[in-house]
């Protein structure tokens, strides 16, 4: 924009300097409002300073190293109750990614499928898809949570009486109870062999799609990718003498002890955020396929391609280019709904940290700007990484 | 390219130059010596507070706001027309009544354990009467005041019958249901931690949530403050298959709270208090209070105003107490009323008979 203004100036004649030019005035007005605005921050942020230690409240983040003394259920970083304020912190943090990543895949997978089941030829199908759209949609995330997670409760037993679909796998009302695998020294050499094997593959499948540009030869890729996944981690495994045990849960008085556990907190939580968040993006799925020219699916179809064919090479990668902007919202949505886990117990960031820590400390105002800053800067960097792909789908006028 | 800088830089000084001028204070030293500011804003505030500003702004709105509980039957729950009972609703009462000599100038404002603290930080309640512990962390560090103990209670553990479990040892490996932002969820800690036990805590919003998850299995046992144990265990699906625990894990002591830094109004809150637990001790009703004033015991007298001038020494009139009893009785009246034997909750008063009859309720004389 510079280059082209500079350009016109180039072109006329010389703008005159100071205030009569607009260029300078632009800057001054738009300084003094970035002023105005930090003194105001400013002057809020003293304020308050002052009014809290008028009313000997405590602030500043000392807190943070402070002991925690409360325990957290679901923990996926070693914590204990000897643990500090900030590392109880780090667990609601990574407990609320853990939810909205889950979340945001599953809620794009069962969108598209919408998206699409609701332009199906067939009525049924596509009458039961825009009836799941309204039903979800329309109902208040808050409730739904409710709904799951005492839907998923009430069928479940107590834990004397679990159910056992598989042999060491227990259901019951306290969880999803799985055999913890526990990984021996060897295991090592599995683990690079799959990172080994899964690279090799991405080079194979970008060298062969080359190759077919270039050349027109076919190579097949994707079977020997598959290959390569199964039997070099398979070959490391066995080399290393499968290095691999399995940890079961033993029986407590109240409770199995031990495994791998899904709690019904967060089966609730993931079930209820991805079916409410799927209705909207399926109708973002369907508004973008049905802004793809009708011209486009016939041309496809007079050079013979199959329908799913169409739809994944014409009418998909179109359609992206109205999806991702909605898409980004949705997806920032969710992972900002997902702090309302602490109505049914899950311990997310706002649960553990604006919950619980604020409460122990009293530091409101600290405990909410963390929170707020961990949210705006999930946000953002879903934001940036949303907006770099859809420049790489972006249309490309050559 | 230099021309643009310049005007930004320019901009810059006049913006900040211009707000300068219109902020109340020099912000460059505010912000340079912290010792400075403190001591600063003490000597404001102190000012500020000690001329009554909390009484003056009542007194003017013409109700007490108060703080209570979302709902906990004895000491603060709304019925189905909205009128409000429970021992924390009577203390507002009496506030009210002893400031505008009518108990129901009182708003009450139902709040979250988790909001509570903050709605009396900033000012939106006059006084936190809302089965709130008293302890060091919440006395020295939120810049609150507690005036008194309403109500002596200790943590315990709601348990189903069938499960066996004697006391709360025998809770080991169990899940345990709590609401978020309370004590309890730090006396449990505490209680497992130091005994070497494992447990696992569910914390819910809202203890509606947290009852509900309970009664549906979801945990072996539903903590709280044992008044409130009695009072939930009304709530669930089948009461009489439940029990509370004999075993109290932790110390307690329910009590108003008000801000610190105005201490007429912490005054104020304090005596009422005093004043109904003088009132027990001294035999004065709210049904015999009117016959009181003619008694010739000087320490009923002075407590009802007939003698001295301790109403007028904190704002008040003479007849403060007068008022206060008169609306809510003595706080035997109030215990017995909302969570006695007669009612539904059944709590005898243990702790909070007065230490003449064998408990800690014991308040300072006026005189």
């Amino acid at each position: 924009m510079s280059e082209g203004q500079g350009h016109k100036r180039n072109g006329r004649t010389p703008l005159p300097l100071g205030w009569n030019n607009p260029r300078v005035r632009s800057i001054v007005y738009q300084a003094s409002v970035l002023a105005a605005v930090v003194a105001v921050v400013w002057f809020f942020a003293t304020t308050a300073q002052e009014n809290l230690q008028r009313l000997n409240i405590s602030s500043g983040f000392g807190f943070l190293d402070n002991t925690a003394g409360f325990g957290i259920i679901q923990t996926l970083i070693p914590y204990s109750e000897q643990s500090s304020y900030g590392r109880a912190f780090l667990v609601g943090l990574i407990n609320t990614l853990v939810v909205a990543v889950i979340g945001i895949v599953f809620a794009t997978l069962l969108g598209f499928l919408i998206g699409v089941l609701r332009l199906s030829n067939n009525w049924l199908i596509a009458k039961l898809a825009a009836a799941y759209v309204e039903v979800m949609r329309n109902i208040p995330l808050l409730l739904h949570l409710f709904f799951w997670y005492f839907a998923v409760l009430r069928p479940l037993p107590g834990p004397s009486e679990s159910l056992v679909p598989l042999p060491g796998v227990l259901l019951n009302n306290r969880g999803l109870i799985l055999p913890a695998p526990v990984f021996e020294a060897g295991a090592v050499a599995f683990f690079v062999a799959f990172a080994v094997a899964v690279a090799a593959s991405a080079f194979l499948v970008v060298w062969a799609r080359r190759r077919q540009r270039a050349t027109g030869r076919l190579f097949p890729a994707w079977r020997c990718a598959a290959a390569l996944i199964v039997l070099l981690p398979a070959f490391a495994w066995f080399a290393g003498g499968a290095p691999f045990h399995l940890e079961f849960a033993v029986e407590g008085a109240f409770d199995y002890s031990g495994g791998m556990r899904l709690l019904p907190e967060f089966v609730a939580l993931v079930l209820g955020l991805t079916l409410y968040t799927a209705a909207f993006i399926g109708e973002i799925v369907r508004a973008g396929i049905q802004s793809v020219g009708k011209g486009q699916r016939e041309a496809a179809a007079s050079l013979g391609l199959k329908e799913g064919t169409t739809l994944r090479l014409v009418i998909i990668p179109q359609a992206l280019r109205l999806i991702i902007p909605p898409l980004t919202s949705q997806i920032l949505n969710l992972t900002k709904n997902s702090s309302l886990a602490v109505a049914i117990a899950y311990p997310d960031l706002v649960a553990v940290f604006s919950g619980t820590v604020l409460n122990q400390t009293g530091q409101a105002i600290e405990v909410i700007a963390i929170t707020m800053a961990v949210y705006l800067t999930l946000s953002l960097v879903t934001s940036l990484a949303m907006n770099w792909y859809n420049a790489r789908i972006a249309l490309k006028e050559r | 390219m230099k021309n643009p800088l310049v005007a930004l830089i320019a901009g810059i000084l006049i913006g900040a130059g211009g707000l300068y001028f219109f902020l109340p204070y020099d912000p460059l030293t505010l912000g340079g010596g912290a010792a400075q500011v403190s001591s600063a804003g003490a000597g404001d505030g102190a000012e500020r507070a000690s001329a009554g500003e909390t009484l003056r702004r009542v007194r003017n709105r013409g109700f007490v706001q108060c703080g209570v509980s979302q709902g906990l039957p004895g000491f603060s729950s709304p019925d189905e027309r909205g009128n409000w009972s429970g021992i924390d609703v009577d203390f507002c009462r009496a506030l009210a009544a002893a400031i505008f000599g009518d108990p129901d100038k009182v708003r009450f404002r139902p709040l979250s354990a988790k909001d509570r603290f903050t709605a009396l930080q900033s000012g939106e309640i006059d006084i936190l009467s809302r089965n709130t512990t008293w302890t060091m962390s919440r006395d020295t560090q939120l810049g609150f005041d507690f005036i008194g103990v309403t109500y002596y209670d200790g943590q315990s553990f709601m348990v189903r019958k069938a499960a066996g479990i004697k006391s709360a040892r025998d809770l080991a490996g169990g899940t345990i249901c709590t609401e978020t932002g309370t004590t309890t969820e730090l006396n449990v800690a505490d209680y497992f931690r130091s005994r070497g036990l494992s447990y696992k805590v569910l914390s819910f919003e809202k203890n509606e949530e947290a009852l509900v998850a309970y009664d549906r299995g979801r945990c072996d046992a539903y903590t709280t403050d044992a008044s409130g144990l009695y009072a939930q265990r009304l709530k669930l699906t089948d009461a009489d298959a439940n029990m509370v625990l004999d075993d109290v894990i932790s110390k307690e002591p329910l009590g108003p709270a008000v801000r610190q830094g105005d201490p007429q109004w912490e005054d104020i809150a304090r005596w009422t208090l005093n004043a109904l637990l003088n009132a027990e001790e001294l035999g004065i009703t709210s049904g015999n209070v009117d016959e009181m004033l003619e008694s010739d015991n000087p320490r009923v007298r002075r407590l009802l105003g007939r003698e001295g001038a301790y109403g007028e020494a904190v704002g008040l009139r003479a007849d403060w107490a007068v008022h206060a009893i008169r609306a809510v009785g003595n706080y035997g009246q109030m215990f017995e009323r909302n969570v006695g034997t007669e009612t539904p909750l059944g709590i005898k008063r243990g702790l909070n008979a007065l230490w003449s009859d064998g408990g800690v309720q014991y308040a300072p004389p006026v005189r």
